[in-house]
């Protein structure tokens, strides 16, 4: 009789399923419970996984919630890679689709951010620019294209995810309050840091990040934003040490 | 706002970016290379033997799940419609490639 | 078949641990007798950040050991040529005194299961091992070291004892052995044979490492012992024994202490170090 391994993992991820057949105990038995060693080890390890990748959901919604549903979510979505660092991938749209998770529609975000976090956490390393290199000219300024560290993650929510972050994380912070957040993901050096970004940064970012200029960037943020705030959107990418270069291409006069 | 107001507004942004960031840079110590992140290691230990999670014959496929007891989404009071305008499909993190 | 100048397993015959970043500090401060380390391969694939940064200032000091637990050798598939690319790449920079990996699988049709899963020892089972250890020594260009499984279960359809089917493995591949004592003390509890004969049986001169680890007890359905490898507490006393049987036969061996659930203060695990050391003192060199 033989054990195909097809077999062997339906059977691991479904206790329903009988134990295959042609696994032995110790008196040439049937194997029994004991293949619910695999069982468990494949179960435990992969929640314990979730619950370390995802502190704030398993804050939110407490750890006896997060075993349940990582026990869905394990069976639903495997890992599909040996990097258990980067497990979870899957999560926030898992979440979406919960209907009983329906009146929390923060979660989904909330899972992105900490998945940003994680992903900042094990990016390569950069050098970042002097921040002299951005005292140009402001003609200059405005043509100037920035290059950015692989390690920083910017997040557009409809919720305020940055202060529901801080909310589990720091025990004097205040109570979240309604409203839509961006958030900034920076790794100084190594740790990985959410910051709030100003209305409109997220855009103005994601400007730059496919290609625009300074000054493309900043109108088409401005139609929709008027009072966008570049400086304090720079000033923490330049604290954060995520701008890695800056390119300025003057025009033919 | 016209071009040259754009480019002083701006400029201006910048120059008070750049100030800033020159004085809190100097401040800022040099991290070195300690501190723990367990999430995701990978290790070659076995789990708890044979009666825990995974021998549950729970239904995993439906909806058995029911949420229960709550952590600290109990303290937030954020209803479903508190965020104005859902922008479902909108929220996707604008991640950079990583290089290979 | 490797060549012979690819042979180079350069650990210590001297205690080692598994290295866990919260015990970054004290291993530079107070690291003896533990004269080297060893680290899960997937730990160290990502792009950057302080997993690299650790690594590249432990390798200054000490000879690591990259111990994979995701290749899947023993699928049934073929090897993630992805995973295999991110293994060079580590070796390639890192350099490390030795590479391991387990006689087990835990990949199949793209879906990683996070256990090191059993296979059935068979004539089949011993050409795909093969083939997989041929594909991976290729790539790295160095030999590489597999270990013994614990094993919870029996394959009916195995026609190979487990010493039997690693002395082929290795004369076939050239891939040297790593021996874990208390996989062989956990794996002979629970499926009723004598430790010590499979230690005879074993192919002593193939190992270039050994593992040490604590482990759990539990029953099967019929209330015989069930030990589990949960690598979760101190080794024990009949493990040590089994440690002396070994390097009484072996001479001193690179011996590595394994701990990786409910992971202790650094004192605990360098007591476990210094045991070991002292069970390698009283092996003539």
């Amino acid at each position: 009789m033989s054990v195909s391994q097809t077999e062997f993992r339906a059977a691991l991820l479904d206790a329903a399923k009988p134990v295959p057949d042609g696994l032995l105990d110790a008196s040439s038995q049937p194997a029994g419970r004991r293949f619910s060693v695999y069982r468990n080890n494949v179960a435990v390890s992969l929640t314990e996984a979730m619950h370390q990748a995802f502190p704030v959901i398993t804050k939110l919604l407490g750890p006896q919630n997060m075993d349940g549903l990582a026990g869905l979510f394990l069976r639903q979505h495997p890992p599909s890679s040996p990097l258990m660092m980067f497990y979870g991938q899957e999560f926030p749209e898992f979440l979406s689709r919960m209907e009983q998770l329906s009146h929390l529609g923060y979660l989904p975000d909330v899972a992105r951010l900490e998945l940003a976090i994680r992903e900042s956490y094990h990016a390569a390393d950069s050098q970042p620019i002097d921040a002299d290199a951005l005292a140009v000219s402001p003609e200059d300024l405005m043509q100037a294209k920035l290059g950015f560290a692989p390690s920083m993650r910017v997040l557009k929510s409809a919720w305020p995810v940055h202060a529901i972050w801080r909310f589990n994380n720091d025990p004097d912070a205040p109570k979240p309050e309604p409203g839509a957040q961006d958030v900034l993901v920076t790794r100084p050096e190594y740790d990985p840091t959410p910051q709030l970004l100003p209305p409109g940064g997220a855009d103005w970012i994601s400007g730059l990040l496919s290609g625009q200029t300074i000054g493309e960037a900043f109108e088409i943020t401005t139609a929709e934003i008027p009072d966008f705030d570049l400086g304090t959107t720079l000033a923490l990418l330049l604290q954060g040490a995520a701008i890695t270069s800056v390119t300025i291409e003057r025009l033919d006069t | 706002m016209s071009n040259t107001a754009k480019t002083l507004v701006i400029a201006t942004a910048v120059a008070a970016a750049v100030s800033g960031a020159a004085t809190t840079a100097s401040a800022q110590a040099k991290e070195k290379c300690y501190g723990v992140s367990k999430a995701g290691q990978n290790d070659c230990a076995a789990g708890p033997g044979t009666t825990c999670a995974g021998t549950s014959t729970v239904d995993y496929q439906g909806n058995a799940w029911t949420l229960v007891d709550a952590g600290t989404c109990a303290d937030i009071e954020l209803p479903a419609e508190a965020n104005g305008t859902p922008r479902k499909g909108s929220l996707e993190p604008l991640e950079r490639d990583l290089p290979a | 078949m490797l060549d012979d100048a690819l042979r180079s397993n350069r650990l210590p015959a001297a205690p080692g641990v598994g290295y866990k970043p919260q015990h970054f500090t004290q291993i530079l401060e107070h690291a003896k007798p533990v004269a080297w380390l060893e680290i899960h391969a997937e730990n160290y694939m990502g792009d950057g950040g302080r997993p690299l940064a650790q690594l590249r200032h432990l390798s200054e000091q000490f000879p690591i050991s990259v111990h994979g637990v995701g290749l899947s050798i023993g699928g049934e598939g073929s090897l993630d040529s992805d995973h295999l690319t991110r293994l060079k790449h580590l070796v390639e920079w890192l350099n490390p005194a030795s590479f391991s990996e387990h006689l087990a699988w835990s990949t199949h049709d793209a879906h990683f299961l996070n256990d090191l899963l059993p296979l059935p020892y068979t004539d089949m089972t011993l050409a795909r091992v093969c083939e997989h250890i041929d594909q991976v020594q290729n790539t790295i260009g160095r030999q590489m070291l597999l270990e013994n499984p614990s094993s919870y279960l029996a394959f009916e359809e195995s026609t190979w004892s487990e010493p039997d089917f690693l002395r082929e493995i290795s004369q076939r591949t050239g891939c040297g052995l790593l021996l874990d004592v208390n996989n062989v003390f956990v794996s002979a509890t629970n499926l009723d044979y004598s430790p010590q004969e499979y230690i005879n049986e074993y192919p002593l001169e193939k190992v270039g490492e050994i593992h040490l680890g604590g482990h759990d007890e539990d029953e099967d359905d019929h209330g015989h012992p069930l030990l589990i490898d949960s690598h979760g507490r101190e080794v024990v006393d009949p493990v040590w024994a089994l440690l002396d049987y070994v390097l009484d036969r072996s001479g001193p061996k690179p011996v590595l202490i394994e701990w990786d659930t409910d992971v202790p203060d650094w004192p605990v695990l360098r007591d476990e170090a210094v045991r070991a050391q002292a069970a390698l003192d009283r092996v003539p060199a």
